[in-house]
């Protein structure tokens, strides 16, 4: 590959995320040159300081890892029950209308608003947050599944029973590699609702994790060690997003 | 009406007695699509089912290929009663119906698999068809990287690999650009010639249906009937110049007229619509 192309490609990623830097850079000055109290908006470098901080004295990293393992979980659990549940919805009438209206009625619910009951009925541990997370994740998963098989054009289905495909070959070889683009957008929308409803429920009652930081640190006023937190959570959903485009472009890459 | 005298359909390549379809909405009154067709399509002949838009003859053949269910009347060929798709009736589609997640080659593996046969000697079979249609040197693209003909052309590969003994064909070329449409015409005549299906093509565009079939079936406007079905045959012909001789300008107007006669017939039905 000639060298060139590299040197254009992190040029590439430069301009792209050239507003950030600029954020940052505005963040600093603002903060430096008092437009904005210290106490309310901690200054960006002192903000990074308090980062290496956190992640030196060993805070950081195991509250990382146990929300992340609650997000992995309950997205894991999600993606498993919302892909089988909405693949039964799209492939057989009677799961549609056994399921279809309660899947209806559970949709514009905001389900930060089951955090209490979450909590009365699995405890305080692991297990609420990550039966919080499975049930915000599950939705977009679902209707991903459902909406992807049903919107395959029939002719393709057609064309796989007159070369000889069972009617389960089709599913499994047809349906859901057509459906796929959209099966893929509703698991990056149940990730990023991953990350909302890890730190939500952190937030109220943990004793670890990220949202558990964000919120002792603040009620201390820690702020700078608040914001390093907050900061973490946002490069971690980030990361998690762009490493799904990532995986779905490579799956995608038949795509004009 | 041309009504066949009940031939045993191993005789003949397709036999349809007395075939009724009526599209069901969840909501509203049917529309009959098909009424009361019979049919008998010649084994190894190429027989086009011609008439205007809306008349049922895609509902037809989709009958034949055993999508959609049987409600009135029967179906059969050589292998017995059509109750359902099977590979020894391929299909070609108007939007090539080809799976746009599998390159070319994967494509025309798909049947081929299903024949049970696999690795070097599927390849040998795919690569045979895809050279056939002349694909080669594309077996590695995306559909998506591919122009409406050559899509056609991987579609017709595919449905070939699977040795199907009948064609059936939805308006293949009617997406396709008036010079990409007549060179696949010619090259569809010359596989036909080598492979000796029966081939069931249907098209609205008159002077396909003259220069490609042995016989044309015209069909009513809905409710779909057969109206009158006449014998072509300058497909045997291999001289291009056969489209200007006068035998052939005169069905092709022969035809149109009756054509025509449909889609007039249908135009009062149309303004009451809108």
């Amino acid at each position: 590959m000639p060298s060139g192309f590299g040197e254009r490609r992190v040029r590439g990623i430069f301009v792209r995320y050239a507003p950030l830097l600029i954020i940052a850079l505005v963040w600093e000055a603002v903060t430096r040159l008092g437009l904005v109290s210290g106490t309310l908006l901690p200054p960006f470098s002192t903000v990074l300081l308090s980062f290496v901080t956190l992640l030196r004295d060993g805070t950081l990293v195991p509250n990382a890892l146990a929300s992340l393992m609650r997000g992995a979980a309950g997205l894991a659990l999600a993606i498993a029950g919302g892909s089988a549940l909405g693949a039964g919805m799209a492939l057989s009438p009677r799961v549609d209308t056994a399921v279809g209206p309660l899947v209806q009625a559970f949709y514009p619910l905001p389900k930060t608003a089951l955090v209490p009951l979450v909590m009365v009925w699995f405890g305080l541990g692991d297990m609420a947050k990550i039966v919080l997370i499975f049930l915000g994740c599950l939705l977009p998963v679902i209707l991903g599944t459902y909406n992807g098989l049903r919107g395959v054009d029939r002719v393709l289905a057609w064309s796989a029973r007159s070369l000889g495909a069972s009617r389960r070959e089709v599913v499994r070889e047809v349906l859901f590699p057509a459906a796929m683009p959209q099966i893929l957008t509703g698991l990056r929308t149940a990730t990023a609702f991953a990350f909302l409803l890890m730190v939500a429920s952190e937030l109220i009652i943990a004793n670890n994790g990220l949202g558990y930081l964000i919120g002792s640190l603040g009620d201390n006023g820690a702020y700078p060690a608040m914001f390093a937190s907050i900061l973490t959570v946002t490069a971690l959903g980030f990361l998690a997003d762009r490493g799904f485009a990532a995986i779905s472009r490579r799956l995608l890459r038949w795509r004009a | 009406m041309n009504v066949a005298p009940a031939r045993p359909a191993e005789e003949a390549g397709i036999v349809i007695e007395h075939l009724s379809h009526t599209y069901a909405p969840e909501a509203g009154t049917g529309v009959l699509a098909l009424d009361d067709v019979s049919l008998t399509v010649e084994r190894g002949s190429f027989h086009a089912l011609l008439g205007p838009s809306g008349c049922g003859k895609s509902t037809l053949l989709f009958c034949i290929g055993g999508f959609l269910p049987l409600q009135a009347g029967r179906i059969r060929t050589a292998r017995g009663p059509v109750s359902g798709p099977g590979p020894e009736r391929g299909v070609v589609f108007q939007n090539f119906a080809l799976f746009p997640w599998k390159t070319v080659r994967e494509n025309v593996l798909y049947g081929i698999g299903k024949r049970g046969i696999r690795g070097a000697a599927a390849r040998e079979i795919a690569q045979h068809f895809i050279d056939l249609v002349h694909l080669t040197g594309f077996e590695g693209s995306f559909p998506s990287q591919l122009s409406g003909g050559m899509q056609q052309r991987a579609a017709l590969a595919r449905t070939l690999a699977a040795e199907p003994d009948i064609l059936l064909m939805d308006e293949p070329f009617g997406a396709l650009d008036a010079q990409t449409r007549r060179i696949m015409q010619e090259e569809l005549l010359a596989i036909w010639r080598q492979t000796e299906k029966t081939v069931v093509f249907v098209t609205h565009d008159v002077a396909e249906a003259v220069y490609l079939a042995d016989a044309i079936s015209v069909m009513s406007a809905r409710p779909g009937r057969i109206r009158e079905t006449v014998a072509a045959g300058f497909n045997r012909d291999p001289d291009p110049a056969v489209v200007r001789r006068p035998a052939f300008t005169d069905l092709v107007e022969l035809l149109w007229e009756l054509v025509k006669s449909e889609v007039e017939a249908c135009r009062p039905a149309l303004a009451s619509v809108a």
